[in-house]
């Protein structure tokens, strides 16, 4: 993907890597300063941060959405799965026909792209929704779906970008251990954006904490906590130590 | 679901209702409105029913003519609105998509829709006629140029504002102008472009009647024979016509609202069931 110049370490691991990013938008708004961060096959890495800190802009920008940024970036692979907060599902096609669309687009064969659709929408428990149309979906389908779209190409590197940010705390917990299922199962590496400490917490091997305007990687925790992770994670003094060293940083950084 | 099965009543009920006051003011309006002598210009529905189309008793000998003269007209007219509004729909679709391509193109085209908008076209309709003739061709014209707007403006609007978040996904996996326009813009489009349909199907109608009104020569349509049976006191024989020209209209709404309904209704808000 285009970068201005290579980014400086090559392992063959490396999924993403971003060093020295800082981004400046037209309007004079120091969206990022001096970002510096990698993610690894196998590794589900998360950033923090409050809502506006430029989270979301380091993803834009790796991903190529966002041009105008200064510093070096480098996908190895092409195949990226970015969910958004919002779902995007096309709502004039049904959950069946938007999970084909990435295909369609990639001139996968019919035949071969309503199988390998059925088979993530069963994979994300969407099964027997295929022909609802988004309208007919609640809030945590309509993620499902929009999993199971990205899901269709078998990427590697998986961008997520709040994407349960808009929904309720039961919802978007049942999702976050169905993700992490499929973490598991698929083996991809992951870059996620959240504000919640708890979520980063539980569904990470790395969190990084930003600081806000401009965004800054102030903080990193290495997630000692084995897969497969239990919903019970959630209540370990462990887990709620870590969350309290993150909540601190965070306090930190803004004050 | 139980609400929509008590307001069933209502819903034929309300429409039979309004129409039957409608058709009783009518007759208010005709017996006890009008005086003996002037009962002529608003004739009874049954009379104007009877001597334009049934010809029962008195009306036996001139009905006839009357009816076939006034058919005849209704579908040089519905076939105006319909070349018309035909036209209209590709032409108008086709530069809109031009305009959505590019901000230059909008800026050097819309300017001369919104001047098709503005300017009386009825007055310009002596002109098209010493330019063309006073027949098919001409009145197709006018029909065009009455009906070419709002499809424009519909088309453009649907097309230019898809959500960001939707042609992120489409740049994300490299897609073609061509897929852009075709799987995003134009589906994501459709609600709008109906509008536009329904607005300007309407406003073919009017501009295939009422040019005709203006055209005076040539073959007469409705638009022509209702100026025509006003000149000639001939009222009920006006007040059909003028019955055969609002039903048109109507069916040509009708017709486009089904459409949308078929094309959009599945997974559109505003078509659905309310």
């Amino acid at each position: 993907m285009a970068s201005p110049a290579a980014a400086p370490h090559r392992d063959t691991d490396v999924l993403l890597s971003v060093c020295g990013v800082s981004m400046t938008f037209p309007d004079g708004t120091h969206a990022l300063d001096d970002v510096t961060l990698d993610v690894r096959q196998g590794e589900f890495v998360t950033i923090v941060g409050p809502s506006g800190c430029g989270k979301s802009t380091v993803l834009r920008i790796a991903s190529g959405l966002l041009a105008g940024a200064t510093g070096a970036w480098e996908l190895a692979d092409d195949n990226l799965g970015y969910v958004f907060q919002d779902a995007t599902l096309l709502p004039w096609r049904t959950v069946q026909r938007n999970v084909e669309l990435f295909c369609e687009l990639h001139g996968v064969p019919a035949k071969e792209r309503t199988e390998r659709a059925s088979e993530a929408i069963d994979l994300v428990g969407l099964g027997g929704f295929e022909q609802s149309y988004p309208r007919r979906l609640s809030g945590g389908m309509l993620m499902r779906a929009s999993l199971a779209r990205s899901l269709v190409l078998h990427p590697k590197l998986f961008f997520f970008d709040e994407p349960f940010g808009a929904l309720d705390e039961i919802t978007r917990e049942r999702l976050n251990e169905e993700l992490l299922r499929l973490f598991l199962l698929e083996r991809f590496g992951a870059l996620f954006i959240t504000h919640s400490i708890s979520e980063a917490v539980f569904l990470s091997t790395r969190v990084l904490v930003m600081s806000s305007r401009p965004g800054r990687i102030v903080g990193e925790y290495e997630v000692p906590f084995a897969y497969p992770r239990s919903d019970d994670l959630r209540f370990e003094p462990e887990f709620a130590e870590l969350c309290g060293r993150i909540s601190h940083a965070l306090r930190d950084a803004h004050r | 679901m139980a609400p929509s099965a008590r307001r069933r009543p209502l819903e034929t009920a309300g429409p039979v209702g309004v129409f039957a006051l409608f058709i009783g003011f009518w007759y208010f309006m005709s017996y006890v409105g009008m005086s003996e002598g002037r009962r002529f210009l608003v004739p009874a529905p049954h009379v104007v029913l009877n001597r334009s189309f049934f010809g029962i008793g008195s009306a036996a000998e001139t009905t006839p003519a009357v009816r076939s003269t006034m058919f005849k007209g209704l579908l040089l007219s519905a076939q105006v609105a319909a070349v018309g509004l035909l036209i209209a729909i590709l032409l108008g679709m086709a530069l809109a998509v031009l305009m959505s391509r590019a901000r230059w193109i909008e800026r050097s085209l819309y300017p001369y829709a919104v001047a098709l908008q503005a300017i009386p076209v009825l007055a310009f309709v002596p002109l098209i006629g010493s330019f063309f003739d006073f027949n098919f061709r001409s009145r197709v014209i006018v029909c065009v140029i009455i009906a070419l707007f709002p499809i424009i403006a519909n088309t453009l609007f649907g097309l230019v504002s898809v959500d960001a978040g939707m042609h992120d996904l489409f740049t994300l996996h490299g897609a073609s102008g061509r897929d852009r326009l075709w799987r995003l813009q134009f589906p994501a489009a459709l609600p709008s472009i109906f509008t536009g349909l329904r607005i300007s199907a309407g406003l073919s109608v009017i501009g295939a009647i009422v040019g005709d009104f203006f055209f005076r020569q040539g073959d007469a349509g409705i638009g022509r024979l209702i100026d025509v049976y006003r000149a000639r006191n001939q009222t009920p024989e006006m007040f059909g016509a003028v019955i055969l020209s609002a039903l048109l209209g109507i069916a040509v709404f009708w017709l486009f609202g089904l459409l949308s309904r078929r094309a959009i209704g599945r997974w559109h808000e505003t078509t659905g069931q309310r």
